[in-house]
């Protein structure tokens, strides 16, 4: 019974993984890109949201917000953070030399864009762990002797909504199309009349949409935030993708779950220092071995950025 | 020469042999991001070797070495088999599990971290960092160093002139992992203490960030990354008190104000690492720019001019 209970807690860790890595994905498995902002945007959602229900709006403009409220306007806010990032680190990317590095080039701005993000909030509020106030309808509920808080189903349903949502409108929308076909070839889909350029914000701001989500998801969930939060669960989501297979959603969901599962596992047999050595030795061996990843296509990101 | 300069000597030299660790594998075109990993072994090798043998700094400093070296290629041949953002990955993933694995061996402490217990003074950091810098610049001379920038431009026409890509980057990456060990030993020495916290992913990323912003095509790119990024904070440490004093007067407050936090060194690289990328991805200090700042090359332009019209 201890098991299946944890390996339900390991589901649950697991959608916020989930929500993350499919961010992650989506970018590189469009874009090939690998954004590493999206660890920061995460956080900054789980901090605003706290600073907003503790705080209010800066400068005195307001009183603390109530939450729901405050929880939307994270969204919006990682949303707005996310569309900056794209201005500064894939607009500006240009082919000049073709040599081996030089697909780095928004990775590494992205790089930059962590250590602004991450160390503005530290400025602002200090490196301290936060304590979020619990959310009114956080109960308990017992499913024949397996416990389930509410606000874990709700993230896991959020989870699996957005994720299926994503995935129809990849599939059968216009905008939809527009990204397959720049994921396949940019410069063919731009000669056949795809509009590069509106559509690459799109995908920065679904990213921030994910990672708002997962943020206060994560911030009610565990009732904790710091500006530490993002390097943790982005490191995992990032394994969970890559298990998965690059620029797979349905990839990306099954990566994250078994890192969810495998890190609960890991803490129920050995204990919880040893959860880095098994993350990350399953992600050296999925590179080894499988570096497709379980449900990638071969060619994505393959020799390239 | 008071303790807080020898202290900023010792950074700068560990910091220097770290960005030429970064350096080799990158100028071969493969982004390493886990160099705290390989840094890390050299720590705790030293570390582990002085404080469980009491062998003194001349044995142990080699064998983090060898260790570093030995690991990272054993670990080339299959990280190598990936590219491009897999193999950012790979090191990334290699890095934490090395930090896993010391952090879960009861003989190197755990978490609690070694001492060690032979010091070494800031001298020896120093003459390793000329040492290192004299023989990245000496290497990259060579025909070694040549197809190492072949490979980096363009592997496959490399490939076809009959150069082992594979092979130059194996050894890159080797020669880059025994640098990272030799910066790990002197860290360990000089300062005494190791402790995984020191060598955590973020180390990585500062390190990769210095090399790339300095420059990849030219040895003189991280030697000025690397000592840009130390002295920048050390010279904010002066300024940015003064800054926060005179805005703060200037909003008409007065009174103690808080000193400002790191932080913003941190912030600061971020900007500027945003803006390199953006204006000049190559780096600050390129093959061109080192061309036009050499002696005698105006002169030969007049010749050359003088020819023409004559």
């Amino acid at each position: 019974m201890l098991l299946i209970q944890q390996v339900l807690n390991g589901v649950m860790l697991g959608s916020v993984y989930v929500t993350v890595a499919v961010a992650f994905t989506l970018t590189i498995g469009v874009l090939n890109f690998l954004n590493f902002t999206i660890p920061t945007l995460f956080m900054l959602s789980g901090m605003a949201a706290w600073a907003l229900t503790k705080w209010g709006i800066p400068f005195g403009l307001s009183q603390a917000l109530p939450w729901p409220l405050a929880l939307a306007a994270a969204v919006v806010m990682t949303i707005v953070a996310s569309l900056i990032v794209e201005r500064f680190t894939f607009r500006y990317m240009k082919t000049k030399y073709g040599d081996a590095t030089e697909h780095a080039i928004p990775l590494v701005s992205s790089l930059g864009f962590l250590l602004i993000i991450e160390n503005l909030i530290r400025i602002g509020y200090g490196t301290d762990a936060q304590r979020m106030a619990a959310v009114s309808w956080d109960t308990t509920v017992n499913l024949g002797g397996l416990l389930l808080r509410a606000p874990q189903l709700i993230s896991l349903c959020v989870a699996l909504v957005i994720v299926s949502g994503l995935n129809w409108v990849l599939k059968h929308s216009r905008i939809g199309r527009g990204l397959r076909a720049i994921a396949e070839n940019p410069d063919a889909a731009n000669i056949l009349g795809v509009d590069s350029r509106r559509l690459v914000p799109v995908i920065f701001m679904l990213t921030g949409l994910l990672c708002g989500l997962a943020g206060i998801l994560f911030a009610i969930n565990y009732g904790e935030v710091s500006p530490q939060m993002g390097e943790d669960i982005g490191s995992k989501a990032i394994a969970g993708m890559v298990i998965g297979g690059l620029g797979s959603i349905w990839g990306a969901v099954l990566g994250g779950l078994i890192i969810g599962i495998t890190e609960m596992m890991t803490i129920h047999f050995f204990g919880a220092d040893t959860v880095q050595v098994a993350v990350w030795g399953l992600l050296l061996v999925a590179l080894f071995v499988r570096p497709q990843g379980l449900l990638g296509h071969h060619s994505i990101g393959k020799g390239k950025l | 020469m008071s303790g807080y300069w020898t202290g900023i000597l010792t950074i700068l030299s560990i910091n220097i042999i770290m960005a030429y660790a970064v350096f080799l594998p990158v100028a071969t075109g493969q982004l390493n991001l886990g160099g705290a990993g390989f840094q890390a072994l050299g720590a705790y090798t030293a570390a582990f070797l002085s404080a469980a043998f009491g062998l003194n700094a001349w044995v142990t400093i080699p064998a983090a070495m060898a260790v570093g070296g030995l690991v990272s290629m054993a670990i080339a041949f299959p990280l190598l088999r990936t590219k491009g953002v897999y193999l950012v990955l790979a090191t990334f993933a290699l890095a934490e599990v090395i930090a896993g694995v010391i952090l879960n061996t009861d003989a190197l402490g755990g978490a609690m971290g070694l001492s060690v217990p032979d010091f070494l003074d800031y001298h020896v950091p120093l003459i390793a960092a000329v040492l290192v810098t004299l023989f990245v610049f000496y290497l990259m001379a060579t025909r070694f160093g040549l197809t190492m920038r072949a490979a980096h431009d363009d592997d496959v026409v490399t490939d076809l002139l009959g150069v082992s890509v594979r092979g130059v980057r194996v050894a890159a990456f080797s020669l880059g992992g025994a640098l990272a060990g030799l910066a790990g030993a002197l860290y360990a020495h000089t300062f005494s203490f190791v402790d995984i916290q020191s060598f955590n992913a973020s180390l990585s990323i500062y390190v990769l960030l210095y090399v790339l912003l300095g420059g990849t095509q030219t040895a003189f790119g991280p030697l000025f990354g690397a000592a840009f990024f130390t002295l920048l904070p050390e010279g904010l440490r002066v300024v940015m008190p003064e800054l926060k004093t005179f805005i703060a007067a200037a909003f008409h407050q007065s009174g103690p104000l808080s000193p400002p936090d790191e932080s913003w060194r941190f912030v600061i690289l971020g900007v500027l690492t945003v803006l390199m990328m953006a204006f000049r991805p190559e780096g600050l200090i390129t093959r061109s720019l080192i061309e036009r700042l050499k002696p005698g090359r105006r002169t030969k332009r007049l010749d050359v001019a003088q020819e023409v019209s004559a």
